[in-house]
């Protein structure tokens, strides 16, 4: 009796488990199958021009370095506003806030700015932006743009990378003269800083990828150059791949595949970046 | 002479239960002043309030006076910042600061502005030599704090507090995670200490506030018993709760 259970529980085990491991194979075969498919048909079409030469011929031949240069200049835009503004909230929200009504709106108001969709910022952009503010479609506006739409992304994550510092550490160093700043200065904020660059960088590379909130702010349908101020159009990469792929006849399969690869890479390229960095801070923590 | 009177203190918790009630006691400089008794009586809190650390916890001052050398401390106006330096704190765990040794010792210091490096050279050897944990660490001040023992992590806490030249030294429990040698090593050091600093000692135990006390509080459900020099509370106690605790008849 007693050793029938234990082969059924063995059974059990087993059977969960290789259920557990059909289902992460079910997850992980169309993540890879769209990036091996993706390398497969787009790199052909990688080449020293493909990627610093402009566009010609209707988009049908040369490169793409317009929409290179302008998802970078998009994305370090919208780092620029961003990351200090969210860092600063996160600041505010884990260390200075007190627990009341009001930090409670202000929390329910960042996890559903999160749930908007980005078309919305989109049109929220064009409307205060472009219109109000007079930016024209403009790299400034495109990336005041992603930047509203990045913040709930970096203030969020900031802020769990602040909590999750030793209160110990803050009271320590009170109880030594430090002030509440010193301590967070000095203290807190390194400590949380590996963890508030993977969420910088998660974020960010969410704008890089977006194309709704670009649309109709900052995105260029052929701009054969690159964008020289602020208040300049530019391509970008997702929308570019969109007009490629939709709006030009007779457009070689190769080039749009290979633009893909391109901002795959991107976005990829941060996502490596955020995990080593996570990684090696694991190893090096004290807590 | 007194270095700290307290005057008709009452504390609660921010829930309103009571955490001290009317407490008055005198405590004199160069020596150590024992606060003991079973867990939950206030003696913690107590000592958060010599050095406002209270005022980052749950604990209020409802009335009553500290005063530090004739200033009430909790007075609102008082500078936190230069309270805190003059009036340190060792915790139960050892809490050393994402830092190198080093570091945790110049920490204090920094945050003032001192930054001559033979002051904070200086002000890291005087510290770790009080604190007997010189000449463990002279060798490895560039490692991080968190590669030491917990002994010496311990010491290296009261070193820290030592290198901001504070004249009061709180110790809440310091001992109660330590061996019996690491333990036997900070007892020592306090003993030389106290000739200079103004220590308050939270015992982890009734043997060691015994060992240690100059002078005794016994603290029993947020009411202060008894306070009288050591010998006199731990031979021959004038309360019977004080007796029949310092004998082991509860706690």
């Amino acid at each position: 009796m007693k050793s029938s259970m234990h082969i059924n529980q063995n059974l059990s085990q087993r059977l969960g488990f290789s259920l557990l491991s059909l289902v992460m194979l079910i997850t992980v075969i169309p993540i890879l199958a769209v990036i091996v498919y993706i390398i497969l048909q787009g790199a052909p079409a990688i080449s020293w021009e493909f990627l610093s030469g402009f566009p010609r011929d209707g988009m049908r031949q040369g490169g793409i370095l317009p929409a290179i240069v302008g998802t970078f200049y998009l994305t370090l835009g919208t780092a620029i506003f961003s990351v200090p503004l969210g860092i600063a909230a996160a600041i505010y929200l884990a260390e200075y806030a007190r627990e009341n009504v009001v930090t409670r709106l202000i929390r329910i108001a960042i996890i559903n700015l999160a749930g908007i969709p980005s078309v919305v910022y989109g049109l929220f952009g064009l409307g205060l932006f472009v219109f109000f503010l007079k930016f024209g479609t403009s790299l400034l506006a495109a990336s005041l743009t992603l930047s509203i739409m990045t913040l709930p992304v970096i203030i969020s994550a900031a802020e769990e990378a602040l909590r999750a510092v030793p209160q110990a550490f803050r009271t320590v160093s009170i109880s030594l003269g430090g002030t509440r700043w010193q301590t967070i200065r000095r203290i807190v904020l390194p400590q949380a800083l590996p963890g508030i660059i993977t969420g910088v960088i998660l974020g960010l590379e969410r704008a890089a990828g977006e194309t709704a909130p670009i649309l109709f702010t900052g995105a260029a349908f052929f701009l054969p150059r690159l964008p020289n101020s602020p208040f300049d159009a530019t391509m970008a990469l997702p929308y570019h791949l969109f007009v490629i792929s939709t709006q030009v006849p007779e457009m070689p399969f190769q080039i749009q595949y290979g633009t893909a690869l391109v901002l795959i890479a991107f976005v990829l390229g941060m996502n490596l970046i955020a995990t080593v960095i996570r990684s090696r801070a694991r190893a090096k923590r004290q807590w | 002479m007194n270095k700290l009177i307290i005057q008709n203190l009452s504390l609660q918790y921010s829930d309103g239960t009571e955490s001290l009630r009317d407490i008055s006691l005198n405590i004199p400089s160069n020596a150590i002043t024992v606060l003991f008794g079973p867990a939950g009586g206030g003696k913690s809190s107590l000592l958060r309030c010599l050095n406002r650390l209270n005022d980052l916890t749950e604990v209020r001052v409802v009335s009553g006076k500290v005063l530090l050398e004739g200033e009430n401390i909790l007075d609102p106006n008082t500078d936190v910042i230069a309270l805190r330096r003059k009036v340190g704190m060792v915790f139960a765990r050892p809490v050393v600061l994402p830092l190198t040794i080093r570091g945790n010792l110049t920490y204090g210091l920094e945050l003032a502005g001192e930054q001559r490096k033979s002051r904070l050279d200086e002000a890291v050897e005087r510290s770790l030599k009080l604190a007997a944990l010189w000449d463990e660490v002279k060798e490895r001040l560039g490692e991080p704090g968190i590669a030491l023992s917990g002994g010496q992590q311990q010491r290296l806490c009261l070193a820290r507090v030592l290198a901001n030249q504070p004249e009061v030294i709180l110790l809440d429990e310091p001992t109660s995670g330590l061996d019996p040698l690491s333990t036997a090593k900070v007892e020592e050091a306090l003993q030389v200490l106290k000739q200079d600093y103004t220590i308050v000692l939270v015992p982890h135990s009734v043997q060691q506030a015994a060992r240690t006390a100059d002078y005794a509080a016994f603290f029993l459900q947020g009411e202060l018993v008894e306070w009288a020099e050591g010998k006199e509370i731990f031979t021959n106690p004038q309360n019977k709760r004080t007796e029949d605790y310092v004998e082991g008849r509860f706690g």
